[in-house]
Protein backbone atom coordinates (compact mmCIF):
# COMPACT_ATOMS: atom_id res chain seq x y z
CA UNK A 1 0.00 0.00 0.00
CA UNK A 2 2.50 2.27 0.94
CA UNK A 3 4.69 1.34 -2.47
CA UNK A 4 1.44 2.44 -4.46
CA UNK A 5 1.11 5.68 -2.74
CA UNK A 6 5.15 6.37 -2.95
CA UNK A 7 4.67 5.49 -7.36
CA UNK A 8 1.61 7.42 -7.30
CA UNK A 9 3.52 10.24 -5.87
CA UNK A 10 6.30 10.06 -8.18
CA UNK A 11 4.15 9.74 -11.58
CA UNK A 12 2.38 12.90 -9.85
CA UNK A 13 5.62 14.42 -9.57
CA UNK A 14 6.86 13.68 -12.77
CA UNK A 15 3.61 14.64 -14.86
CA UNK A 16 4.26 18.36 -12.64
CA UNK A 17 7.16 19.23 -13.85
CA UNK A 18 6.55 17.86 -17.30
CA UNK A 19 3.58 20.31 -17.46
CA UNK A 20 5.97 22.90 -16.27
CA UNK A 21 8.08 22.07 -18.86
CA UNK A 22 5.81 21.89 -21.42
CA UNK A 23 4.23 25.48 -20.43
CA UNK A 24 7.79 26.55 -20.52
CA UNK A 25 8.60 25.87 -23.94
CA UNK A 26 5.10 26.46 -25.21
CA UNK A 27 5.72 29.75 -23.79
CA UNK A 28 9.14 30.07 -25.27
CA UNK A 29 8.13 28.88 -29.16
CA UNK A 30 5.35 31.54 -28.98
CA UNK A 31 7.53 34.71 -28.08
CA UNK A 32 9.82 33.61 -30.91
CA UNK A 33 6.74 34.14 -33.20
CA UNK A 34 7.01 37.61 -33.77
CA UNK A 35 6.71 37.77 -37.51
CA UNK A 36 8.89 41.19 -37.20
CA UNK A 37 11.92 39.13 -36.07
CA UNK A 38 11.59 36.84 -38.87
CA UNK A 39 11.19 40.06 -41.52
CA UNK A 40 14.14 41.54 -39.52
CA UNK A 41 16.57 38.14 -41.09
CA UNK A 42 15.13 39.16 -44.43
CA UNK A 43 12.84 36.34 -44.40
CA UNK A 44 9.21 37.11 -45.54
CA UNK A 45 6.91 35.33 -43.08
CA UNK A 46 3.31 34.63 -43.61
CA UNK A 47 1.20 37.93 -42.20
CA UNK A 48 -0.42 36.77 -38.63
CA UNK A 49 -3.78 36.74 -39.62
CA UNK A 50 -5.91 38.19 -37.16
CA UNK A 51 -9.92 38.98 -36.62
CA UNK A 52 -11.17 41.92 -34.91
CA UNK A 53 -14.05 44.20 -33.81
CA UNK A 54 -14.22 47.25 -35.88
CA UNK A 55 -14.08 50.25 -34.69
CA UNK A 56 -15.14 52.29 -37.25
CA UNK A 57 -17.94 49.90 -38.06
CA UNK A 58 -20.32 46.98 -36.71
CA UNK A 59 -18.62 43.84 -37.85
CA UNK A 60 -15.25 42.33 -37.81
CA UNK A 61 -11.92 43.27 -39.46
CA UNK A 62 -10.21 40.24 -40.67
CA UNK A 63 -6.93 40.02 -42.87
CA UNK A 64 -8.09 36.98 -44.38
CA UNK A 65 -10.76 38.88 -46.61
CA UNK A 66 -8.13 41.01 -48.17
CA UNK A 67 -5.93 38.32 -49.62
CA UNK A 68 -4.78 39.22 -52.73
CA UNK A 69 -4.67 42.45 -52.37
CA UNK A 70 -1.62 44.51 -51.10
CA UNK A 71 -1.89 46.09 -47.21
CA UNK A 72 -0.61 48.22 -44.97
CA UNK A 73 -1.05 47.72 -41.63
CA UNK A 74 -0.76 50.52 -39.14
CA UNK A 75 -0.82 50.09 -35.30
CA UNK A 76 -1.55 53.01 -33.53
CA UNK A 77 -3.37 54.44 -30.30
CA UNK A 78 -4.77 57.85 -29.44
CA UNK A 79 -2.41 58.32 -26.55
CA UNK A 80 0.28 57.82 -28.97
CA UNK A 81 1.49 61.27 -30.42
CA UNK A 82 3.43 60.63 -33.53
CA UNK A 83 0.17 58.32 -34.56
CA UNK A 84 -1.66 61.46 -35.08
CA UNK A 85 0.98 63.13 -36.74
CA UNK A 86 1.49 60.24 -39.44
CA UNK A 87 -2.57 59.99 -39.35
CA UNK A 88 -2.57 62.11 -42.47
CA UNK A 89 -0.06 60.43 -44.54
CA UNK A 90 -1.86 56.88 -44.13
CA UNK A 91 -5.38 58.52 -45.01
CA UNK A 92 -3.60 60.03 -48.22
CA UNK A 93 -2.44 56.69 -49.24
CA UNK A 94 -5.28 54.88 -48.59
CA UNK A 95 -7.15 56.98 -50.97
CA UNK A 96 -4.22 57.36 -53.66
CA UNK A 97 -3.99 54.28 -53.92
CA UNK A 98 -7.33 52.60 -53.20
CA UNK A 99 -7.83 52.28 -57.01
CA UNK A 100 -4.66 50.36 -57.48
CA UNK A 101 -6.52 47.66 -55.00
CA UNK A 102 -4.31 48.76 -52.34
CA UNK A 103 -5.46 49.07 -48.44
CA UNK A 104 -5.10 50.36 -45.45
CA UNK A 105 -5.96 48.28 -42.24
CA UNK A 106 -5.48 50.48 -38.96
CA UNK A 107 -5.12 48.42 -35.93
CA UNK A 108 -5.80 50.54 -32.31
CA UNK A 109 -4.29 48.42 -29.67
CA UNK A 110 -4.07 48.80 -26.11
CA UNK A 111 -6.41 51.68 -26.04
CA UNK A 112 -9.83 52.98 -24.77
CA UNK A 113 -12.99 52.37 -27.54
CA UNK A 114 -14.44 55.48 -26.91
CA UNK A 115 -10.53 57.78 -27.28
CA UNK A 116 -9.75 55.52 -29.96
CA UNK A 117 -13.24 56.05 -32.15
CA UNK A 118 -12.57 60.20 -31.03
CA UNK A 119 -9.05 60.03 -32.27
CA UNK A 120 -10.17 57.91 -36.03
CA UNK A 121 -12.91 61.40 -36.27
CA UNK A 122 -10.70 64.18 -35.47
CA UNK A 123 -8.01 62.88 -37.99
CA UNK A 124 -10.91 61.54 -40.61
CA UNK A 125 -9.35 58.09 -40.97
CA UNK A 126 -11.63 56.40 -43.27
CA UNK A 127 -9.79 53.60 -43.57
CA UNK A 128 -11.22 49.93 -42.15
CA UNK A 129 -9.62 50.22 -38.49
CA UNK A 130 -10.25 46.72 -35.74
CA UNK A 131 -9.89 47.42 -32.17
CA UNK A 132 -7.12 45.17 -30.10
CA UNK A 133 -7.90 46.79 -26.80
CA UNK A 134 -5.18 43.52 -25.76
CA UNK A 135 -3.19 43.65 -28.09
CA UNK A 136 -2.98 40.03 -28.76
CA UNK A 137 -1.86 41.00 -32.28
CA UNK A 138 0.99 42.95 -31.09
CA UNK A 139 2.62 39.89 -29.93
CA UNK A 140 2.23 38.12 -32.92
CA UNK A 141 3.48 41.08 -35.17
CA UNK A 142 6.45 41.46 -32.67
CA UNK A 143 5.43 44.74 -32.36
CA UNK A 144 7.79 46.86 -29.67
CA UNK A 145 6.19 50.31 -29.70
CA UNK A 146 3.94 52.55 -31.18
CA UNK A 147 3.27 53.41 -34.39
CA UNK A 148 4.60 50.65 -36.06
CA UNK A 149 3.45 49.68 -39.90
CA UNK A 150 3.80 46.56 -42.10
CA UNK A 151 3.52 46.06 -45.55
CA UNK A 152 1.51 42.88 -46.85
CA UNK A 153 2.49 41.51 -50.23
CA UNK A 154 -0.67 40.05 -52.69
CA UNK A 155 0.37 36.43 -51.54
CA UNK A 156 -0.30 37.45 -47.58
CA UNK A 157 3.39 37.67 -46.81
CA UNK A 158 5.39 40.20 -44.89
CA UNK A 159 7.67 42.00 -46.86
CA UNK A 160 9.99 44.97 -47.13
CA UNK A 161 10.48 46.19 -43.86
CA UNK A 162 8.46 46.93 -41.21
CA UNK A 163 8.42 50.97 -40.32
CA UNK A 164 8.87 51.82 -36.37
CA UNK A 165 7.93 55.53 -35.22
CA UNK A 166 5.55 57.12 -37.21
CA UNK A 167 6.30 57.72 -40.74
CA UNK A 168 7.70 61.41 -40.93
CA UNK A 169 9.24 63.24 -44.54
CA UNK A 170 12.68 63.62 -43.52
CA UNK A 171 12.70 60.50 -41.36
CA UNK A 172 11.74 57.58 -43.23
CA UNK A 173 9.16 58.89 -45.76
CA UNK A 174 11.15 57.44 -48.87
CA UNK A 175 11.39 53.86 -47.58
CA UNK A 176 7.68 54.35 -47.12
CA UNK A 177 6.62 55.17 -50.41
CA UNK A 178 9.20 52.06 -51.45
CA UNK A 179 7.47 49.75 -49.56
CA UNK A 180 3.98 51.08 -51.09
CA UNK A 181 5.32 50.35 -54.07
CA UNK A 182 6.91 47.09 -53.52
CA UNK A 183 3.44 45.56 -52.81
CA UNK A 184 1.81 47.68 -55.46
CA UNK A 185 4.26 46.15 -57.79
CA UNK A 186 4.94 42.42 -56.69
CA UNK B 1 -37.67 73.06 10.21
CA UNK B 2 -38.76 71.30 6.94
CA UNK B 3 -35.82 71.87 5.75
CA UNK B 4 -33.22 70.55 8.03
CA UNK B 5 -34.87 67.57 8.27
CA UNK B 6 -34.69 67.47 4.69
CA UNK B 7 -31.13 67.93 4.70
CA UNK B 8 -30.60 65.84 7.06
CA UNK B 9 -32.48 62.85 5.87
CA UNK B 10 -29.99 63.67 2.51
CA UNK B 11 -27.02 63.62 4.02
CA UNK B 12 -27.80 60.52 5.68
CA UNK B 13 -29.02 58.94 2.47
CA UNK B 14 -25.63 60.54 0.84
CA UNK B 15 -23.19 59.04 3.41
CA UNK B 16 -22.98 55.95 2.84
CA UNK B 17 -22.74 56.06 -1.22
CA UNK B 18 -19.84 58.22 -0.57
CA UNK B 19 -18.22 56.09 1.72
CA UNK B 20 -18.36 53.40 -0.64
CA UNK B 21 -17.04 55.32 -3.58
CA UNK B 22 -13.18 54.14 -4.49
CA UNK B 23 -10.34 56.62 -5.10
CA UNK B 24 -7.70 56.84 -7.68
CA UNK B 25 -5.45 55.61 -5.36
CA UNK B 26 -7.55 52.75 -4.47
CA UNK B 27 -7.31 51.10 -7.53
CA UNK B 28 -3.77 52.63 -8.93
CA UNK B 29 -1.70 49.85 -7.06
CA UNK B 30 -4.47 47.22 -8.18
CA UNK B 31 -3.93 48.06 -12.54
CA UNK B 32 -1.36 47.35 -14.81
CA UNK B 33 -0.11 49.75 -17.35
CA UNK B 34 -0.29 47.33 -20.54
CA UNK B 35 2.62 48.93 -22.36
CA UNK B 36 5.28 49.13 -19.23
CA UNK B 37 4.05 45.60 -17.32
CA UNK B 38 4.34 47.90 -14.05
CA UNK B 39 1.31 49.43 -11.86
CA UNK B 40 -0.11 52.43 -12.71
CA UNK B 41 1.08 53.95 -9.59
CA UNK B 42 4.74 53.28 -10.43
CA UNK B 43 3.47 54.34 -14.61
CA UNK B 44 3.65 57.41 -15.89
CA UNK B 45 3.32 55.91 -19.57
CA UNK B 46 1.00 57.78 -21.67
CA UNK B 47 -1.70 54.53 -22.14
CA UNK B 48 -1.19 54.59 -18.08
CA UNK B 49 -2.40 58.37 -17.83
CA UNK B 50 -5.19 57.50 -20.44
CA UNK B 51 -6.22 54.71 -17.63
CA UNK B 52 -5.87 56.62 -14.53
CA UNK B 53 -8.13 59.84 -16.46
CA UNK B 54 -10.86 57.35 -17.06
CA UNK B 55 -10.46 55.76 -13.29
CA UNK B 56 -11.01 59.19 -11.97
CA UNK B 57 -13.82 59.94 -14.71
CA UNK B 58 -15.24 56.56 -13.08
CA UNK B 59 -14.64 57.08 -9.42
CA UNK B 60 -15.94 60.78 -9.85
CA UNK B 61 -19.45 58.95 -11.03
CA UNK B 62 -19.09 57.06 -7.62
CA UNK B 63 -18.81 53.16 -10.08
CA UNK B 64 -17.42 50.68 -7.69
CA UNK B 65 -14.15 48.99 -7.86
CA UNK B 66 -15.28 46.24 -9.06
CA UNK B 67 -17.53 47.41 -11.64
CA UNK B 68 -14.07 49.61 -12.85
CA UNK B 69 -12.38 46.71 -13.04
CA UNK B 70 -14.35 44.99 -14.96
CA UNK B 71 -15.09 48.12 -17.58
CA UNK B 72 -11.09 47.98 -18.07
CA UNK B 73 -10.56 44.04 -18.57
CA UNK B 74 -12.83 44.17 -21.25
CA UNK B 75 -11.25 47.15 -22.86
CA UNK B 76 -7.83 46.03 -21.79
CA UNK B 77 -8.04 42.11 -21.22
CA UNK B 78 -7.27 40.55 -18.06
CA UNK B 79 -3.75 41.62 -17.72
CA UNK B 80 -4.76 45.12 -17.16
CA UNK B 81 -5.39 43.99 -13.50
CA UNK B 82 -2.65 43.44 -11.17
CA UNK B 83 -3.92 40.45 -9.24
CA UNK B 84 -5.74 37.42 -11.19
CA UNK B 85 -9.96 37.15 -11.13
CA UNK B 86 -10.56 34.76 -8.72
CA UNK B 87 -12.63 32.96 -11.05
CA UNK B 88 -12.88 30.05 -13.72
CA UNK B 89 -9.15 28.98 -15.35
CA UNK B 90 -7.64 32.32 -12.77
CA UNK B 91 -8.31 30.40 -9.66
CA UNK B 92 -5.13 28.14 -10.10
CA UNK B 93 -2.89 31.64 -9.99
CA UNK B 94 -4.20 31.80 -6.51
CA UNK B 95 -4.23 27.91 -5.75
CA UNK B 96 -0.92 26.91 -7.23
CA UNK B 97 1.53 28.89 -4.92
CA UNK B 98 -0.34 27.70 -1.83
CA UNK B 99 -0.46 24.09 -3.14
CA UNK B 100 3.11 24.23 -3.52
CA UNK B 101 3.66 25.59 0.04
CA UNK B 102 1.59 23.14 1.59
CA UNK B 103 3.64 20.02 0.01
CA UNK B 104 6.70 21.99 0.54
CA UNK B 105 5.43 21.64 4.66
CA UNK B 106 4.51 18.08 4.18
CA UNK B 107 7.94 17.17 2.41
CA UNK B 108 9.56 19.52 5.22
CA UNK B 109 7.58 17.58 7.99
CA UNK B 110 7.96 14.09 6.40
CA UNK B 111 12.07 14.52 6.85
CA UNK B 112 11.89 15.78 10.06
CA UNK B 113 9.94 12.99 11.55
CA UNK B 114 11.83 10.54 9.84
CA UNK B 115 14.99 12.08 11.19
CA UNK B 116 13.74 11.88 14.72
CA UNK B 117 12.91 8.28 14.40
CA UNK B 118 16.68 7.29 12.91
CA UNK B 119 18.70 6.75 16.19
CA UNK B 120 22.57 6.44 16.20
CA UNK B 121 23.82 3.30 16.84
CA UNK B 122 24.63 2.29 20.55
CA UNK B 123 28.12 2.98 21.86
CA UNK B 124 30.07 -0.25 22.59
CA UNK B 125 30.02 -0.81 26.42
CA UNK B 126 33.11 -1.04 28.28
CA UNK B 127 33.81 -3.20 31.52
CA UNK B 128 35.25 -2.75 34.51
CA UNK B 129 39.09 -3.22 32.90
CA UNK B 130 38.11 -0.90 29.99
CA UNK B 131 37.89 -3.60 27.88
CA UNK B 132 35.06 -3.57 25.49
CA UNK B 133 31.76 -5.18 25.77
CA UNK B 134 31.24 -7.17 22.47
CA UNK B 135 28.22 -9.99 22.16
CA UNK B 136 28.33 -12.59 24.14
CA UNK B 137 28.42 -14.97 21.34
CA UNK B 138 30.89 -12.94 18.99
CA UNK B 139 33.29 -13.44 22.31
CA UNK B 140 32.47 -16.96 22.55
CA UNK B 141 33.63 -16.94 18.37
CA UNK B 142 36.31 -14.72 19.16
CA UNK B 143 37.77 -16.83 21.81
CA UNK B 144 37.99 -20.13 19.87
CA UNK B 145 39.55 -18.53 17.16
CA UNK B 146 42.22 -17.08 19.62
CA UNK B 147 42.61 -20.51 21.43
CA UNK B 148 43.61 -21.66 17.87
CA UNK B 149 46.08 -19.53 17.58
CA UNK B 150 47.71 -20.49 20.74
CA UNK B 151 46.78 -24.10 20.02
Amino acid sequence: MAGRLKLAAQVLALALVAGLFGILVWKLARQDEGASEKLGRGQTPPAPSFRLDRLDRPGKLALAAYRGRPVVINFWASWCDPCEEEAPLLEGVWKRYRSRGLVVLGIDANDLTSAARSFARKNQMSYPIGHDGPGETLTDYGVAAFPETFFVARNGKLVCERLQGGVHLDRNRDRFDACVEEILSA
Amino acid sequence: MRLLAVTVAALALASPAAAACPTLADLEGKLICPTCKTTLDQSDAPVARQIKSYVQRRVEACASEQQIKDELVAEYGPAVLAAPPRKGFHWLAWLLPLAGLLAGAAVVSTLVWRWSRTRPPPEPSVDSNGRLGLDPELERRLDEELARFDG
